[in-house]
């Protein structure tokens, strides 16, 4: 690990100013991530600004949406009781994640900002765009099972980590942030970028740009949805694939839809193409099974991922017939 | 000797366990040393290919460093027979991560810091690291690992097969394991006028004493080995390793300050030796009735090119069922690789795997039940060798095991059960593991007229319950109670022990001690009492008359049920059997215990660990815990163990066999034979993962 300063902010704003003077200085909230990645060096702010006491670590319940702070750790978010009578996917999807430690160090607004984990991002001695721009991308024709099969590039196949923020796309909540240029609130499915050529931007943030909460809008039939995730071991480890999906059906009739997949790109992906086909469709495996494939015919996966492309099909089709009632 | 006593079989509780409680066991960085130098490795970045420069001027620059530690500056080694160990040499590169040096510092955090800063500069040559069987260059080794016969051949394999009526032949692989043991890889070393202290995390200080002296050209009396408490081996720690020489060199260069090298998770992914992947081609022929006629098993693995290592994966495929035709053989392809050691059951772990899920592919052919095929292919004596065996126990182990498991009530048919999306099904595997003996351990007993005895001897504790059994053995040898015995182990200043291997710990030291509590019992005929002086003996292990006439083998059957998520292919394992005859059980609370860690490293062997190597680069590429998957406490369900009442008069005084690896041969076959039977898919390659059952 190199050599760091540290420092406490007596405010969001000095916060936002300290960063603004020190170009590779990075906030610290609980630091699951970046301290590993810190003593990888893959990560090596000269200067870490402490945030973890500036933001609220409270959730507020508005009738019209329930606002999360950013310091709210992962397993007060998991355990706050409207959030899992509102929104239960996004509970169980943040449950699905990381190990009891982690989830009582790590905080919503750090979580959404965790980085790929990648095994070539993660080590130094081999090539990656993500971590060295213009190295070239190991994983592409190396290991790639956990890797991207929808909105990857050339340069870069990496899939976004967290599982919370699959929930929270489905969710259409909104990032609200302090930054050197003001406030700003930027939908989560906006937040996070696609690799294109620039794969080591991860988001949309600029440099010194602060998460300071999260408001998730209230959806009434969020109430009826899920977060399924399937992965390589039965805990503690990232999704292969994930589903977060709420529905809401009448008289046999996708009235509306929620949907998302973790595990298949750089950011959360919202499954625009699927809701389309979903919305007034009839709610049988059969219209479930052409929704899913309508999401995945963009797929491109490589020879270490193709088994993603029935796993996603097959886990959509199982949590929206579970969600509709449809028998199998 | 072999009656069970209140004492030998007793499920009594770890004499240790309050200490390691209380975190006061010392483990081997922990030992209180004064200004400890801390040294961090530096690792080659590439393959194959030679140093050309090594710059440490940066990394010397940074507070705290000390040193710089390379083949520039290395100790000339007196001996390089072991390249593994004969490191900083020369400025060649075998294998990705080769040490090429260390950076001393007055902290870890600095040398890890500073290690970044050294700039190597490399000649890269073409690597290779690619294991397949098309290889043209295989090699026939001279021997497998254990001394075994690199081949075997008895009758016509391929007439048998050619006039079998049911055949099987296909292909079985294992991927590269390692072994993470919870205590990484650990040294402390210290010179005092040429005297060598380590601390060290070792199966055996006597062997870690043997290597090094060699190494560093030393009269053995000259180093001093410690180790009370071990956090885990498998194996990895069975011989030392290169980062043992890199502490020891690196604290000459600081003499007198010790050095303090912890082994990162990563490193241990290069250093400390690993399972090395197997590909298994298992031919069987049987008859119309469901007899083998033909046993035939072809092993390649891998080795390192600078020392080899050839795991024996067919070796237990010679014993384990009766066919007049049979041959095994294995190859080995010479790899830019690290060295390849032993892991928990080395041959017969992955050699288990693809017999048992060939023999289950059979059963099925033939139409016979699984348990019922095994049993009718049971052979009366040691096939490979003739010999009658000792004691074999396999189909009451089967057949108890199948009793308990409620095999009766299975449908044979593939697909047969289901729980809501959940595609369920059973299936069993055999194991076994030989009876080894290591020669040369001592035990010395020093009695004490106030009836106090210290038992002495240089045998280790992994964490399996060593300081426990050998205190039940000397106690109960010596007909006194077990606070009576004050037990020393871990310590080369005591009398000789082979290491914790092959499963051979109890039964070789215990032995020794059994052997010398009989020539304390002989100076005191009649029941005199100790003289006032004290009386000290010393027992040796002794010879087996038996060895050479008779096969000695543990054996044991493991029943798993298994369930397949029928949309995602997600795999889990609710409830596993498994019943073992492996002769006398010491201590039934920390033998079960062995068994069931054995099981559970079986599963995650069969649904987890695979170590990827990037061919380009020739490293593993998911070398953490985050990449590197273990079996968790949610991977497991409900594993029960049991064994069988075995007497066997002929293994040892004792008539005790070994268990520390009996329990995990045959879990992975076990499991993936239940996944065939849950889904009607059959995988023939580790690990089980939910892709081989996507539809």
């Amino acid at each position: 690990m190199r050599p760091f300063r540290y420092q406490h902010a007596p405010d969001i704003g000095s916060a936002v100013s300290a960063l603004a003077e020190a170009p590779e200085a990075a906030y610290l909230a609980g630091g699951t991530n970046l301290v590993d990645l810190m003593k990888l060096e893959v990560a090596v702010p000269d200067l870490l600004v402490d945030v973890r006491e500036l933001t609220s670590d409270r959730i507020e319940a508005h009738p019209d949406f329930v606002r999360i702070g950013a310091a709210v750790t992962n397993s007060a978010l998991a355990a706050d009781p409207v959030i899992r009578r509102r929104f239960p996917m996004l509970s169980q999807a943040v449950l699905s994640g990381a190990s009891g430690q982690l989830r009582n160090l790590a905080t919503t607004g750090g979580n959404l900002l965790q980085r790929t984990r990648c095994p070539y991002f993660q080590d130094l001695n081999t090539p990656c765009n993500k971590r060295e721009p213009g190295t070239g991308c190991s994983a592409r024709e190396g290991f790639q099972r956990d890797h991207a099969i929808l909105g990857a590039s050339e340069a870069c196949i990496a899939t976004h980590p967290s599982d919370m923020a699959v929930a929270l796309a489905a969710l259409d909540a909104v990032v609200n942030t302090e930054g050197p240029r003001g406030p700003r609130a930027i939908p989560l499915v906006d937040l996070h970028r696609l690799p294109g050529d620039e794969p080591e931007r991860d988001t949309v943030l600029e440099h010194g740009e602060l998460i300071t909460s999260v408001d998730v809008p209230q959806l009434d039939f969020a109430t009826n949805s899920r977060y399924r995730k399937a992965r390589d071991r039965a805990s503690f480890a990232f999704a292969l694939v994930s589903v977060a999906a709420a529905v809401d059906t009448a008289d046999g009739v996708v009235r509306d839809v929620r949907l998302a997949l973790g595990g298949v790109a750089h950011k959360p992906w919202r499954a625009t193409d699927a809701e389309a086909a979903l919305r007034g469709a009839e709610a049988s495996v059969e219209e479930f099974r052409r929704a899913a494939d309508a999401e995945l015919a963009g797929a491109r996966p490589l020879p270490g991922n193709e088994f993603k492309i029935p796993l996603a099909r097959n886990m959509i089709v199982g949590v929206l017939s579970e969600l509709s009632g449809v028998p199998r | 000797m072999t009656a069970t006593t209140s004492i030998i079989g007793a499920p009594v509780d770890r004499i240790d366990g309050a200490e390691k409680v209380r975190g006061a066991a010392l483990y081997a960085a922990e030992h209180p040393v004064d200004q400890p130098v801390h040294a961090f490795p530096l690792q080659a970045e590439i393959t194959r290919g030679r140093i050309t420069g090594i710059d440490p001027a940066e990394a010397m620059s940074e507070p705290g460093v000390i040193a710089v530690l390379t083949h520039e500056n290395a100790p000339e080694l007196a001996s390089a027979q072991d390249a593994e160990l004969a490191i900083l040499q020369s400025p060649e590169i075998a294998f990705h991560g080769q040490l090429i040096g260390a950076v001393l510092a007055e902290s870890v955090e600095a040398a890890r810091r500073a290690a970044q800063l050294v700039h190597v500069g490399y000649e890269q040559q073409a690597h290779d690291v690619d294991l397949h069987p098309a290889r043209p260059d295989l090699v026939k080794p001279e021997l497998v690992n254990g001394g075994f016969r690199t081949d075997t051949a008895e009758g016509d394999v391929d007439a048998a097969l050619a006039s079998a009526a049911v055949v099987v032949d296909e292909v079985y692989t294992t991927p590269q394991e390692h072994n993470n043991p919870l205590e990484p890889h650990a040294t402390i070393a210290s010179w005092t006028d040429g005297d060598l202290t380590l601390y060290d995390s070792t199966q055996g200080v006597h062997w870690v004493r043997e290597s090094i002296a060699a190494v560093f050209g030393l009269d053995q009396q000259r180093i001093h080995v410690v180790c009370p408490h071990v956090g885990g081996g498998f194996g990895a720690k069975g011989v030392p390793h290169a980062h043992v020489v890199l502490a020891a060199m690196a604290a000459r260069l600081v003499a007198p300050r010790p050095v303090k090298l912890v082994l990162t998770r990563q490193q241990m992914f290069t250093i400390v030796g690993y399972r090395t992947g197997t590909l298994q081609r298992l031919r069987l022929g049987s008859d119309a009735a469901g007899r083998l006629t033909a046993i035939s098993h072809d092993a390649v693995s891998q080795t390192s090119r600078i020392k080899e290592f050839v795991e024996q994966t067919a070796v237990p495929t010679r014993t384990m069922y009766a066919a007049p035709n049979r041959r095994t053989t294995h190859r080995v392809a010479e790899l830019d690789v690290p060295v390849p050691s032993w892991m928990r059951a080395p041959g017969e772990c992955p050699g288990m795997f693809g017999l048992e899920v060939a023999v289950d592919e059979m059963a099925i052919a033939c139409g016979l039940d699984p348990v019922e095929f095994r049993i009718r292919n049971e052979p009366d004596t040691d096939p490979s060798t003739g010999r009658p065996f000792s004691s074999r126990n396999l189909v009451a182990c089967l057949r108890e095991g199948a009793q308990r498991f409620g095999w009766a009530q299975r449908d044979p048919a593939p697909r047969s059960g289901r729980d809501g999306r959940w595609l369920v099904g059973t299936g069993v595997a055999s194991s076994t593991y030989p009876v080894f003996s290591m020669p040369g351990t001592r035990a010395t007993i020093r009695a004490r007229p106030d009836g106090r005895y210290r038992v002495l001897i240089g045998a280790a504790d992994l964490g399996t319950g060593a300081w426990t059994a050998l205190t039940q053995i000397a106690a109960d040898a010596l007909g006194v109670e077990m606070s009576e015995i004050q037990l020393s182990i871990g310590d080369t200043d005591l009398p000789y022990a082979s290491g914790a291997g092959g499963s051979t710990g109890i039964t070789c030291w215990g032995s020794a001690i059994v052997d010398a509590a009989r020539r304390l019992r002989a100076q005191l005929p009649n029941g005199e009492p100790i003289p006032d002086e004290g009386i000290e003996v010393t027992g040796t292990l002794p010879d087996n008359p038996y060895a050479g006439q008779m096969a000695m083998h543990s054996f044991g059957a493991q029943f798993a049920e298994v369930r397949v998520h029928a949309d995602t292919g997600e795999v889990r394992v609710p409830r596993m059997l498994g019943i073992f005859a492996a002769g006398r059980m010491v201590n039934a609370k920390t033998a079960r215990s062995q068994l069931l860690g054995g099981m559970t490293m079986g599963l995650s062997m069969a649904l987890h660990e695979h170590s990827v190597v990037d061919p380009r680069y020739g490293h593993v590429v998911n070398h953490d815990f985050a990449g590197y998957h273990i079996a968790t406490n949610a991977d497991i369900g409900e594993i029960e163990v049991d064994w069988i009442d075995e007497h066997d008069p002929y293994v040892n005084p004792m008539g005790t066999k070994g268990i520390g690896e009996l329990g995990i041969v045959g879990t992975a076959a076990a499991i993936a034979n239940a996944a065939h039977h849950a889904t009607g898919i059959r995988v023939r390659d580790l690990p089980i993962t939910l892709d081989r059952f996507l539809t």
